[in-house]
């Protein structure tokens, strides 16, 4: 295999496997920047999941080719309505945020399990017609090289979750509601004597995770599973945490982190077909993309700290 | 910090809520317990899936329906001193729930999945004169009976199939995870493929995991990309991302040939343009056998039971009629059948067998 054809197996990859991830820990930003541990995104990727698949398979013959789309924002607005359980749980009543986290995605596990069995009879449900399927990106294409690599055989949510990265960058650093809102996340007490409304962004830093974690989970079925069943969403909800913080609870940091997942992860399944690595044992190519995650996290990252009043209650009033 | 304790308590119920609700199952078999009880006691059997769910589309729900079929040709109804089935919503439940049937009294107990494996070898200590049975494992009690697949027989016949239909003689093969039962599928394949076409070369791949579609998916890639155009799966969860990849190809070129096949139960509806085939494991059938034997009193505790093509318990799908030499397929899988019946020929179930394997 030459490398061109090397990479032009493992970029589309890459970035197929990157997108759900990057939406979540996008979801994971806006979130833990309020100051709310939410623990719950995996949860809310199974909600969006399910609810992408359920309106896909309902709605295909109303909306064509739009389905896949319109499903996201079905799954987006799931995600949000979900979250509030959360945002009641950990803001108004003051739960230990982990804690409320957990209920979420035990909750939405068992909810959407039962409710596919309610509404089809069966254990999971059948397979999309319209998905999100391979593109070749209009002029970009035929740039030379990179046109072959980035733009061949590829997915439009990949592009799509880049994007989305850029534009939640700029509206967590450099917009007055991003300022507040890391602010009510670094220090409730003196946001709250600047007259923000401490209770007010946390609801909505919680929501938009829940928006964001609902798309992720939609990308996810409708452009890898094509269908929902338990085994949807196993784990992606952590990785997307793991790479929020990986990403130094920073957009494009996760988005970063999200796209090194997903290359140690094509890395390891091309690994046996290059000529180099061909004589490893399977195994430490399976291996490779956490001992990769570790490495990078122990040796090339640095600190990696929280908001600091990231998992605190803000109670008005005391001290 | 009273607003604080209510939140607590919130997410408590929520959290004790899922919990339980995962407890739901057991009412609907004590209203039968009224009715059977004063007549003569019939043979009953039970099973209790793993954690896939008794409608996995996989060997749960095939044994299930086996027990149905065993159920219906016996006369017997749902639930106790008939059939019923118990499922298990964690690893832990396993114990737990063949303890509970075999305390109801079942005549047999299938544990469903190698997962099982210490679970039953567990109850059937403590359970000493009830009857049990489990898929896809052994457990050495003389009260277990061990049901066991030649799936290199039916992997065989779908390398056949494969080895006739792909036109570039490159051929992929995506495996769950390492172990005995894939192993057996792998070396199948390879074997049917280098009897059909030596020529061909298989390319192996093994995920790491049964249920990460991406990584089918990711795999398949690269192998359609690097010129096969037949790939077979035996990875559950992890090859639909193989039919994924399959149908985004053929979406994209319609005049591509590539194909995917399937396992287990028939996949074809997974992609009607694109699975070729799939390489059945009739549990149904070993099920109804098990069931009927030990209805007789010809129970094989202490043994291990095989399926193979002879005993229908592996098979190959209806070869999908797109495909353009399909009559040609169908002649060639089944000579193979007879060969493999009257044991002319001896597919290998390992690696170490298939380096001596020739099958002329």
């Amino acid at each position: 295999m030459s490398l061109m054809e090397i990479l032009m197996i493992v970029v589309p990859s890459t970035l197929l496997w990157a997108a759900p991830l990057v939406f979540t820990a996008l979801g994971g930003i806006f979130s833990e920047r309020s100051g709310v541990v939410n623990i719950g995104l995996e949860g809310l990727m199974v909600v969006g999941a399910f609810s992408a698949i359920v309106f896909n398979l309902t709605f295909v013959e109303t909306f064509g080719s739009w389905t896949p789309w319109i499903a996201i924002l079905v799954a987006m607005v799931a995600g949000a309505i979900f979250s509030i359980l959360h945002a009641v749980a950990a803001i108004t009543f003051r739960a230990d945020h982990t804690v409320s986290g957990v209920a979420i995605n035990l909750l939405s596990t068992g909810l959407t399990l039962f409710l596919v069995k309610l509404i089809y009879d069966k254990g999971e449900t059948n397979i999309i017609s319209k998905g999100f399927s391979k593109v070749d990106i209009p002029l970009l294409k035929d740039i030379p090289i990179i046109g072959k690599i980035f733009f061949q055989n590829t997915y439009w949510t990949s592009f799509l979750a880049i994007v989305v990265a850029i534009i939640v960058w700029y509206i967590v650093f450099k917009t007055p509601f991003g300022l507040r809102l890391r602010s009510v996340g670094e220090h409730p007490m003196a946001a709250d004597t600047m007259g923000i409304n401490v209770t007010k962004m946390r609801y909505l830093g919680v929501i938009i995770s829940g928006a964001f974690g609902g798309i992720g989970g939609a990308v996810y079925a409708q452009s890898i599973t094509s269908n929902f069943s338990h085994s949807t969403i196993s784990g992606q909800g952590f990785m997307a945490m793991a790479a929020m913080i990986f990403g130094k609870w920073h957009p494009l940091g996760a988005m970063g982190a999200a796209i090194f997942f997903g290359f140690a992860q094509s890395i390891s399944i091309i690994g046996s077909s290059l000529p180099f690595l061909k004589e490893i044992p399977s195994v430490y190519l399976l291996i490779a993309p956490y001992v990769l995650t570790i490495i990078a996290l122990t040796g090339f990252i640095g600190r990696a700290d929280a908001p600091k009043a990231s998992g605190t209650h803000y109670i008005k009033g005391s001290r | 910090m009273k607003k604080r304790k209510i939140g607590m308590a919130l997410s408590l119920v929520l959290a004790a809520g899922t919990l339980l609700g995962a407890c739901g199952k057991s009412d609907d078999t004590s209203k039968e317990e009224s009715k059977g009880g004063e007549k003569e006691k019939a043979f009953s059997v039970a099973m209790v899936t793993d954690v896939g769910g008794v409608d996995d589309k996989s060997f749960n729900q095939s044994a299930w329906e086996g027990l149905k079929k065993f159920g219906a040709d016996n006369g017997l109804k749902k639930g106790k001193d008939g059939f019923d089935y118990v499922q298990s919503k964690s690893d832990a439940d396993y114990s737990t729930n063949l303890n509970t049937l075999a305390r109801q009294d079942f005549d047999l107990v299938f544990g469903i999945g190698f997962l099982m494996q210490g679970a039953v070898d567990e109850i059937a200590k403590q359970q000493k004169d009830h009857q049990f049975a489990i898929v896809d494992s052994e457990v050495d009690q003389p009260n277990v009976a061990s049901i066991l697949f030649k799936e290199q027989e039916a992997s065989f016949l779908a390398g056949v199939a494969a080895a006739m239909t792909t036109k570039s003689n490159k051929i992929g093969f995506i495996g769950g995870v390492e172990g005995a039962v894939i192993e057996r599928f792998e070396a199948g394949f390879v074997a049917g493929v280098k009897a059909a076409k030596p020529d061909a070369v298989v390319d192996i791949q093994y995920a790491g995991a049964f249920d990460k579609a991406e990584l089918g998916q990711s795999i398949s890639s690269k192998m359609y990309a690097s010129g096969a155009d037949v790939v077979f799966h035996a990875a559950g969860g992890t090859g639909v991302g193989l039919f994924k990849e399959a149908n985004d190809l053929k979406k994209k070129d319609p005049s591509r040939e590539i194909w995917a096949i399937g396992v287990d139960s028939d996949q074809a509806n997974m992609g009607p343009d694109v699975v070729l085939t799939s390489a059945l494991k009739r549990v149904d059938n070993a099920v109804i056998d098990i069931s009927k034997k030990a209805k007789d009193g010809n129970f094989p505790g202490g043994e291990v039971a095989l399926y193979g093509l002879a005993e229908d318990g592996v098979g190959l799908a209806p070869i999908n009629d797109k495909v353009s030499n399909k009559a040609d397929i169908d002649t060639a899988v089944n000579e193979w059948i007879e060969k493999i019946k009257s044991g002319a020929v001896k597919v290998p179930g390992t690696r170490d067998e298939l380096k001596t394997f020739s099958a002329k």
